[in-house]
């Protein structure tokens, strides 16, 4: 095996224990980065001076017994979407209006990296702005799928989703506002985590939809993904929308029986899905039954109303936020907005335009209000919901071309809970006939992600499919 | 459904050519005509939810605290003058 294959946590073993050196992990991931970067597109910039100089600081302060505790991804080389503000390092979100934008600060959570001890190997490729589902609305070309490059990743953390899939690094930081981690981590094979809106810090993330953005890993394994919660999560002064509620210890509880665990489903989940990813999260959802789970049928609120609400919000708000790129303080002119960062400002500029407010962004917000309640009163009789993360495995290179609805027809099965700022969590639950990863989300009450974290960790004991590695 | 696309750009600030307004013009209108769905569902009396986090007036301590230096927050734009950012007559 090689060093850039481990996951954190046998990363950080082998480190503990002076098996290799940050350098040596670090160099293999550049190494890995160098090989295949030329046909996967996953990173819009490598910083490998930086990266190696952290890494040998990184060793210093071990050999100097710093203890790990302290630093719990001391040494650890990751990728971050390019969303996040890093200090002196290029951040574009993969738009060319930001194409020579070096950030004056860092976003919190990259602060939180940092801190922790993190290598940090590059920025990863997205959709513009995280316009998309796909990677294809980025102006510096798409990312590929590593297990099979005429398919799309995903997105728009597909860069990060990418980065992981394929061994360039350890960990992606993704951000989600509606399916944003969880569909690009079922499409590539990978354990994707969105936290409760409001877990982690979005200061510093350049904001796509606020009422909705939440930060969140891309990781190989479920463990590594707690323990990254336990290093991100918490209130942050700089985001007035961060909770005050504490934070809990997030990997203590992954191993907790689930017996009698209340898990729900919804026909609508399933309906229109591919045929391989429906047999494959039944399987797992027999499997959970053998475990001693509770599989019940719910109602829910229909997915596909769910989509009209988000393509409002996310259009209306895409529009307010975006109006501070005026080319003055920082960044290009807005001539430089790619084709779908202009058809959403125009969306949301008409809808909340004078005369439209109360038919388009009232009425989704109302609508929204009815979906928190439909999701508050299926908790009253289920612990967790699970469902395919996306309709269908990896599409082929092309699918969301002058589809306006791309995004939101890929990310139908995601964007529900999102708009209810609730948890997920996907995990890969199998592979289809043409040996595609497939993905299902845990979604739970908000702030119960150490249940979901503990129910993907027990499935993923009885079937670790991340053993399974994208042949490129 | 029919949106006059010269006064959303407007609005949007946004430079758009005659076939990027030809065809936004049509795709608004079909996503409109999706989102047109939400219509079919009784909203009467129900208060629109603007954010989930059940937080409200979130205030803390107006402190003084460091922040950007001049120079770093200049240090992105093309146009300064004596340590201002430098833009066109807004009035004549």
């Amino acid at each position: 095996m090689n060093l850039n294959q481990l996951t954190i946590k046998e990363a950080k073993e082998g480190l503990k224990n002076k098996k290799f050196s940050s350098v040596e992990i670090t160099k293999a991931c550049l190494e890995r980065i160098k090989n295949i970067e030329p046909k996967l597109n996953a990173f819009v910039t490598v910083t490998e001076r930086e990266a190696l100089e952290s890494a040998k600081k990184a060793d210093d302060l071990t050999s100097q017994g710093e203890v790990l505790e302290a630093k719990p991804l001391l040494g650890i080389p990751i990728s971050i979407k390019d969303n996040f503000c890093t200090i002196g390092i290029l951040t574009t979100a993969s738009s060319k209006v930001l194409e020579n934008f070096i950030p004056p600060y860092d976003a919190t959570v990259v602060e939180k990296l940092k801190n922790a001890g993190a290598i940090i190997l590059g920025k990863t490729n997205m959709d513009a702005w995280a316009h998309g589902s796909s990677t294809e609305t980025s102006d510096f070309g798409s990312t590929k799928n590593p297990w099979n490059l005429k398919r799309l990743p995903g997105g728009s953390s597909g860069g990060a989703a990418a980065s992981v899939a394929s061994d360039e690094a350890l960990l992606g930081i993704g951000s989600e506002t509606a399916g944003s981690i969880r569909q690009p981590a079922s499409w590539c094979g990978t354990v994707g985590l969105k936290p409760t809106y409001g877990r982690v810090s979005r200061y510093g993330v350049i904001a796509m939809a606020s009422s909705l953005d939440s930060p969140g890993p891309i990781t190989k394994i479920v463990e590594d993904s707690a323990l990254l919660l336990n290093i991100l999560a918490g209130h942050d002064q700089k985001d007035a929308t961060t909770s005050p509620k504490k934070i809990e210890n997030y990997t203590k509880n992954l191993d907790k029986n689930i017996k009698g665990l209340r898990i729900g489903i919804s026909d609508d989940y399933f309906k229109g899905v591919d045929e391989d990813v429906v047999l494959k999260v039944h399987e797992a959802l027999k499997l959970f039954g053998k475990e001693g789970a509770i599989i019940k049928n719910i109602k829910l609120f229909d997915p596909s109303s769910s989509i009209a609400v988000y393509t409002i919000l996310q259009r209306a708000e895409v529009s307010s936020n975006l109006a501070r790129y005026d080319g003055i303080r920082y960044g290009n002119g807005r001539e430089y907005f790619g084709e779908e960062a202009k058809r959403r400002i125009m969306l949301g500029t008409y809808a909340l335009s004078a005369g439209y407010y109360d038919a388009y962004y009232k009425k989704a917000q109302q609508v929204r209000t009815l979906i928190v309640k439909d999701f508050n009163e299926a908790f009253e009789n289920v612990d967790v919901i699970i469902a395919p993360t996306s309709p269908s495995t990896a599409l082929p290179v092309g699918s969301s071309k002058d589809n306006p609805m791309f995004g939101e027809l890929a990310d139908i099965l995601v964007e529900p809970s999102s708009i209810a700022g609730l948890p997920g969590i996907n995990i890969t639950c199998g592979f289809s006939r043409d040996n595609l990863p497939i993905g299902m989300q845990v979604i739970g009450p908000q702030f119960a992600e150490s249940l979901i974290l503990n129910v993907a960790y027990k499935y993923e004991q009885q079937k670790p499919f991340y053993r399974q590695r994208a042949n490129l | 459904m029919k949106i006059d696309i010269n006064h959303v750009a407007k609005l949007a600030n946004l430079p758009l050519n005659s076939s990027e307004k030809e065809k936004f013009e049509k795709q608004l209108s079909e996503t409109l005509t999706y989102v047109n769905k939400l219509n079919s569902i009784d909203t009467k009396n129900i208060e629109p939810t603007s954010q989930v986090t059940g937080l409200e007036n979130v205030v803390r301590e107006d402190e003084a605290k460091p922040a950007l230096t001049q120079a770093e927050a200049l240090s992105n734009t093309k146009s300064q003058h004596n340590g201002f950012f430098k833009v066109k007559a807004i009035l004549e």
